[in-house]
């Protein structure tokens, strides 16, 4: 065939990266090295002597750890490779991931972190030496108590769970201090609600309430009036909730609240689309959180480090962790946490490469820019569910004709009872597209989800794209579903048999484990 | 409204795509998606934010500007330990890490993310070889967290209530694991004995309502605990845990806390392959046998191995993921968010690339080097150390014979670009010395405090006839 | 191996406009009107979805139109084990799937309504797993999958997963009483259980703590329930499998579809009738505790003749503790709650909102409904 190129296809054909790559272990070959370390000082040893040999019996190592022995290329080439085989959100239209918000992190803020003049910090350094950061902290403390409308800021905790962690350790403080820790010892939440709010309660040892939908999937209001009592320490929601709708009555749910003597916490991982628009402090709310790795651009790691803000009322801003931040006219300080803090949820001020690529984002942004990426977020959010609702066999469960925030929960209900395919197939096979979703919190109320969040950072093409990916699983679904059921079929490996993961006797979760339960011990 | 705001960062704003995409879904204007929210609950002012910058350009220089008034480890020389140290980052780590594909991927599935898979299984295998332990979990926030899940899962375990604390301590570490388990658990102090734990004082608090004897090891002072296997003993033999919290930098030379019966390791993998970032990059783990009754416990994720349809394929998948089915307690089993993946990553390409031989070379460094340290600072007239027990990498020394706080030393050294330590109280000072502190990195802190407490004149440092003329 | 069981009259009734296809008399009265039987072409639906999985694969069956028909139409290899009389009768049903049982079948799935599943309950209780194709007009057993297509999907996975089967999970088998149903009053007692295979969430992240297995949901919430239980006060346990999970909690045991009364750990009167309840309910204070039965969300119902309206009345304020592990309020898809006892007084009192425990520290609000009119049904 010669020039001209015909034009690509619709669909692209796609492939993930497949390298085969055993595990490092294998790799091992004896008396590589991967780094070296510097030898202990000739004057040194003559000093101390053999340290390692005067160690006591107990604690010196008998045999060396089975670590395996790689030279420096091999093993940059092993996880290149292993990168190569993830799909990072900078290589997808990672608009699947709902709730995640797998917005663009602006690879400048990469440059901007990876100097020494941050990386080499030690945080009980001289404040004086520490000015730049320090400064940083503060002023993103001080944008986003703006963006919530709250007092004061904690940059502290390390991801949204850890966020609500700290919300409810410091609503049982104020209850404590207040004398009511015995009394209020109920907290209540959503179904809809991330389910580490009602586990971060129980974990803080309250009993959890939680409340159902009313028919239309708008929060019950009714249903919280009969919850709350006296015995109510807090409310812990979501708004708006993974399914993409904002609680017009959010207002009144904080009322109803305070009504009893119960604080509000507002779980705002989802504010993409609000930011700008409607503040925590303004329903009312005593303490809120975000997700840095979520609203505010910061890269999601395969799993982390997030970070999380928490904002509260001045009421609340006692109970704080420490240590704080200060600015003493032009200079910025470190404060230890007050008497009254729930004390250090975390080493020293928080993630701060996360903090400083968040101020940056910020910065990049200003009013102007926070208000185009909610707005964005909600149109491409809207305009992708019109795309994904014109696919037979997909809804939108609740608020029926109604628009949606920034997220919608999707259901295949009606193309699995008319295919039997799975949401969870038609996920698997959608990454033979360089695509993917992810179905839902547990429990699944919406019943075979998809919950898809575009953010604003993904083109009208790209949306197109995505859209089209999922129609055209959902046309195999219907005319080759063996297709769809023995997917993936262009991906790194092949269908994955998962038995083994629940069985004790079969699991293994180290290469250790493995080759002593299968190969007696030795290397497999 | 909004002015037409067209920003790099959000391709829609493009004014034609803008439109054509309202006129795809019928509304007017973008207002029409908000209908839910209450027009009092409509902010009707712009946020007061600084102006954007929007060019990169002007981004990177502000911000650049504002981190070169940091003055790093770089530029001073730094003994500053307590919770963040400063090892020594392999490029190659930094490179891994900073790949696209791992910095943006979150959570997909064993298919599209195998890579990701991968890298944290071997992560947690090369932990679980540092250990000697056959289970390691996905990493958690960090090393606090770690120990107060560990403790927590002692708890639930065994339905009991007291904790007996046996080693010193960070500060900070003890507050937040303190008020993690504070509703569920009692912690009891036994004090230490020369920076080590009293066994016999130990032995005699245990009882049928200890659920865990927690023992930190190397201590917040840097001291090893040199008898796990006697705690161990005793704790069993009351029905209790043995969890200990460490650092994992040290056992390329030092015995496994699981070979001396230790139930659940915990800690934080800062040590491993990442920079100080200011305190602002920590992981934790944690570490326990192939016991399905702590396994059920772990509020983790656990990746482990799968066959696929493939012969020779590696597949991954979640552990146990319907865990509850022989859970002893079905609620209280805390969280499982977003934590530290990409610092377990490095974790993994460092232990790779420092292998059994690196490892093993670097904990003699520090040994040494930590040897090395106390012998030279001690032999300053009036400075003692802060215990007798065998130290890695922190030590402490007690300053009350040179008549110096430990707030002045840290004062006036750092005039001269040195950070020696960190104030533990009024006379003592956490030293900390790394494969970054060399020989005369440690000799000139020594020197310099040794001029110090000189020109402090202090009776302790004088010659005996200097002293008498004085009294004279 | 599948073994498949098609009640060639099941569905007749309804597109006829007669409620069930039970009773020779409503059958004939069917046919007469032009109903055809729909069972068997559901039955095909299911398993072409089996057939395109593993052609050619062996199903064990009854003859003829009791399924081998079928199974040779969907181009699967038919293994005849049993023969019915014709014309079929539910005696022809157990005698069957006893048959497929004993022949190895390792998954029986059924083309029916309640009524033919509470012929496979009689004859394999939970000894082998069971999945409905819907095909039936009542099917207030939650035994069925939701569309043919879908029944096929779990029996190819079923197949694949290896000779391991997929999960199974005890789901109730309903009696719902023909007459009443006919009068527009509907209320299911607990016929029996089931074993029913489910597709387990295997894929996607677990970014949230994992979900509890569905035994330890349930036992879960029967711990919840028992440590609620106050001392000196009567608790009428009512019937379902998480009222016995409560009992073992409590180390007693309890009979599966009755009434027993517990009063401090004890069990004080086991298969109380209305009257024995009345009577217990006169020698101190006392609270009826109650489950969710089956997928249409009955608390209590008229067809439930021991805790009935009187002994709903004579309990007093707040009479009924209800205990349920979350996912059997999700799996009623928004629909609330339903009271029916007969007592429109009674009704209103219990309708509104429930507490529902689901965990020993955790409790949902959901709504309960009471029938507005006398007469009128709540089937769906």
């Amino acid at each position: 065939m010669s020039l001209p190129i015909a034009p690509k296809p619709g669909i692209r054909r796609f492939h993930q990266a497949r390298w085969d790559e055993p595990l490092v272990f294998e790799l091992s070959t004896p008396g590589e090295r991967g780094v070296a370390v510097p030898p202990v000082e000739r004057d040194v040893r003559t000093e101390v002597g053999d340290v390692v040999g005067a160690l006591p019996d107990g604690l010196r190592r008998a045999t060396p750890p089975a670590l395996p022995e790689l030279g420096q290329m091999r093993v940059l080439k092993h996880y290149l490779r292993l990168s190569q085989e993830t799909l990072g959100a900078d290589l997808n239209v990672d608009v699947g991931q709902g709730t995640c918000t797998m917005k663009y992190a602006p690879k400048v803020n990469e440059r901007l972190v990876s100097t020494p003049d941050l990386t080499a910090m030690h945080p009980l350094q001289d404040a004086d030496d520490a000015q730049g950061v320090l400064e940083i902290v503060w002023r993103t403390e001080r944008m986003l108590a703006e963006i919530s409308g709250m007092d004061e800021v904690s940059l502290h905790t390390q991801g949204g769970s850890a966020a609500i962690w700290a919300n409810i350790a410091m609503i049982r403080a104020y209850h404590e201090a207040n004398g009511e820790g015995d009394v209020r010892r109920e907290v209540i939440t959503t179904i809809f609600s991330h389910p580490s709010n009602a586990a971060a309660a129980k974990a803080a040892g309250y009993d959890v309430i939680t409340l159902h939908p009313d028919a239309d999937g708008y929060p019950d209001l009714a249903a919280l009036r009969l919850a709350l009592s006296p015995r109510t320490a807090a409310i812990m929601v979501t708004n708006p909730e993974d399914t993409g709708i904002y609680n017009p009555a959010i207002r009144e749910w904080v009322d109803a609240a305070h009504a009893v003597g119960a604080l509000a916490s507002y779980d705002q991982a989802n504010a993409n689309g609000i930011l700008g628009i409607t503040r925590a402090r303004d329903a009312g709310f005593d303490v809120c959180h975000f997700n840095l790795h979520k609203t505010f651009g910061t890269p999601h790691g395969c799993g982390g480090p997030g970070a999380g803000a928490n904002a509260v009322s001045a009421a609340l801003a006692p109970f704080l962790p420490g240590p704080r931040v200060v600015r003493d006219r032009d200079r910025f300080v470190v404060e230890e946490a007050g008497p009254a803090s729930i004390g250090s949820v975390a080493p020293f001020h928080g993630v701060i490469p996360n903090i400083v690529r968040a101020y940056a984002w910020l910065m990049a942004l200003g009013a102007p820019g926070l208000r185009a990426v909610a707005e964005t977020a909600v149109l491409n959010n809207n305009y992708l569910m019109k795309k994904v609702l014109e696919i037979p066999g997909a809804s939108a469960p609740y608020a029926v004709g109604r628009r949606r925030i920034e997220q919608v929960r999707y259901s295949w209900q009606e193309l699995h009872e008319e295919t039997g395919i799975t949401s969870e197939e038609i996920g698997v096979r959608a990454s033979d597209f360089g695509m993917h979703y992810w179905t839902s919190h547990h429990p699944y109320v919406v019943p075979q989800p998809f919950t898809l969040e575009p953010t604003e950072s993904y083109s009208m093409a790209e949306l197109d794209e995505y859209a089209a990916v999922l129609a055209e699983v959902a046309r195999e679904a219907r005319e080759e579903p063996e297709t769809v059921r023995t997917a993936p079929h262009r991906q790194t490996v092949h269908h994955t048999h998962h038995d083994d993961l629940d069985d004790p006797d079969r699991w293994a979760i180290t290469w250790r484990a493995y080759r002593r339960k299968y190969f007696g011990g030795t290397a497999a | 409204m909004t002015d037409p705001f067209v920003h790099p960062y959000i391709p829609n704003t493009a004014p034609e795509t803008r439109a054509a995409m309202l006129a795809a879904v019928g509304a007017a204007s973008v207002d029409e998606f908000y209908a839910d929210v209450p027009a009092d609950l409509r902010l009707d002012r712009p946020l007061d934010l600084p102006e954007p910058l929007v060019a990169e350009q002007d981004l990177a220089r502000h911000v650049e500007d504002l981190l070169a008034k940091n003055i790093s480890t770089r530029q001073r020389l730094s003994f500053l330990g307590a919770g963040t140290y400063h090892h020594y980052v392999p490029a190659v780590v930094d490179e891994v890490i900073g790949r696209s594909e791992f910095l943006t991927a979150y959570a997909g599935e064993p298919y599209e993310d195998h890579g990701r898979f991968q890298a944290l299984f071997q992560y947690q295998s090369l932990m679980a070889e540092l250990l000697e332990m056959d289970v390691v979990n996905v990493p958690t926030y960090d090393g606090y967290q770690a120990t107060a899940t560990a403790l927590s899962m002692a708890g639930r375990m065994s339905g009991r209530r007291r904790i007996l604390v046996a080693s010193d301590v960070l500060p900070a570490k003890l507050s937040k694991v303190h008020d993690f388990v504070r509703v569920h658990l009692d912690l009891e102090f036994v004090p230490t004995i020369d920076g080590v734990a009293d066994v016999a004082g130990l032995a005699s608090r245990l009882g049928d309502d200890v659920a865990a004897v927690w023992v930190e090891t190397p201590s917040c002072t840097g001291a090893l605990e040199a008898r796990l296997g006697e705690i161990a003993v005793a704790a069993h033999a009351a029905g209790a845990l043995l969890v200990v919290g460490t650092d994992p930098i040290g056992y390329g030379v030092l015995t496994p806390p699981a070979v001396h019966g230790a139930d659940i390791v915990c800690g934080d993998i800062q040590s491993l392959g990442l920079h100080q970032w200011y305190g602002g990059a920590h992981g934790g783990f944690i570490a326990v046998h192939d016991d399905p009754r702590f396994i059920m416990e772990m509020p983790s994720r656990l990746f482990g191995l799968a066959a696929t349809d493939v012969p020779g394929e590696y597949g991954f998948g979640d552990v146990a993921y319907d865990r509850t089915s022989f859970a002893l307690r079905e609620e209280g089993k805390e969280w499982v968010g977003t934590a530290a993946a990409l610092w377990g990553i490095a974790a993994g390409v460092y232990l790779a690339l420092m292998g059994p031989q690196g490892m093993r070379e670097l904990g003699e460094l520090l040994l040494a080097r930590t040897r090395y340290a106390q012998q030279r600072l001690a032999a300053i007239p009036g400075v003692e150390l802060g215990d007798g027990a065998t130290h890695l990498r922190e030590f402490t020394v007690d300053l009350t014979g040179t008549g110096l706080g430990s707030a002045d030393v840290v004062e006036a050294l750092r005039a001269h670009g040195i950070e020696p330590g960190v104030p533990v109280d009024e006379h003592r000072l956490l030293v900390c010395v790394t494969e970054m502190t060399n020989q005369a990195d440690i000799d000139r802190l020594a020197a310099e405090l040794d001029a110090l407490v000189q020109a402090q004149g202090h009776p302790a440092s004088a010659p005996i006839h200097a002293l008498q003329e004085q009294n004279a | 191996m599948l073994g498949l069981i098609v009640n060639p009259v099941a569905g007749v009734g309804g597109p006829a406009g007669l409620a069930g296809s039970d009773g020779d008399a409503v059958q004939r009265r069917a046919t007469e009107r032009g109903a055809t039987p729909r069972a068997a072409d559901r039955a095909l639906a299911a398993l072409a979805v089996v057939a395109d999985a593993r052609p050619g694969a062996s199903v064990l069956t009854a003859a003829g139109p009791m399924g081998e028909d079928v199974v040779r139409r969907a181009g699967l290899d038919p293994i005849v084990v049993s023969r019915p009389v014709t014309p079929t009768s539910p005696a022809d049903t157990v005698a069957a799937a006893r048959a497929l049982a004993d022949a190895g079948a390792s998954l029986v799935l059924f083309t029916g309504g309640d009524g033919t599943a509470r012929d496979i309950a009689t004859a394999l209780a939970t000894d082998v797993p069971a999945l409905g194709i819907p095909a039936g007009v009542k099917m207030y057993s939650p035994v069925f999958a939701v569309s043919p297509r879908a029944a096929g999907g779990l029996a190819a996975a079923w197949l694949a997963a290896d000779g391991r089967g997929l999960p199974v999970h005890e789901r109730e088998v309903l009696d719902v009483d023909e007459e009443a149903l006919r009068r527009a009053r509907v209320e299911p007692r607990l016929f029996g259980v089931l074993a029913v295979p489910t597709r387990p969430g295997r894929t996607q992240a677990r970014k949230a703590a994992t979900p509890a297995g569905e035994q330890a949901a349930v036992a879960g919430a029967a711990r919840g329930a028992a440590s609620a239980m106050r001392p000196g006060v009567r608790y009428l346990l009512g019937p379902g499998g998480t009222m016995t999970e409560v009992a073992r909690e409590l180390g007693i045991s309890k009979t599966p579809l009755g009434v027993d009364v517990v009063l401090d750990g004890r069990v004080v009167q086991a298969g109380a009738s209305e009257a024995d309840l009345l009577e217990q309910l006169a020698a101190g204070p006392a609270k009826a505790m109650v489950s969710v039965i089956g997928g249409q969300g009955f608390l209590l119902g008229r067809g439930n003749q021991q805790l009935s309206a009187r002994v709903i009345r004579a309990l007093g304020d707040d009479p009924v503790m209800v205990v349920a592990p979350e996912q059997k309020l999700i799996d009623l898809g928004g629909r609330p709650l339903l009271v029916d006892t007969g007592d429109a007084e009674v009704d209103v009192g219990l309708a509104g909102y429930v507490r529902v425990i689901t965990g020993s520290a955790t409790t949902s609000i959901y709504p309960v409904h009471a029938p507005e009119h006398e007469g009128e049904g709540h089937a769906p």
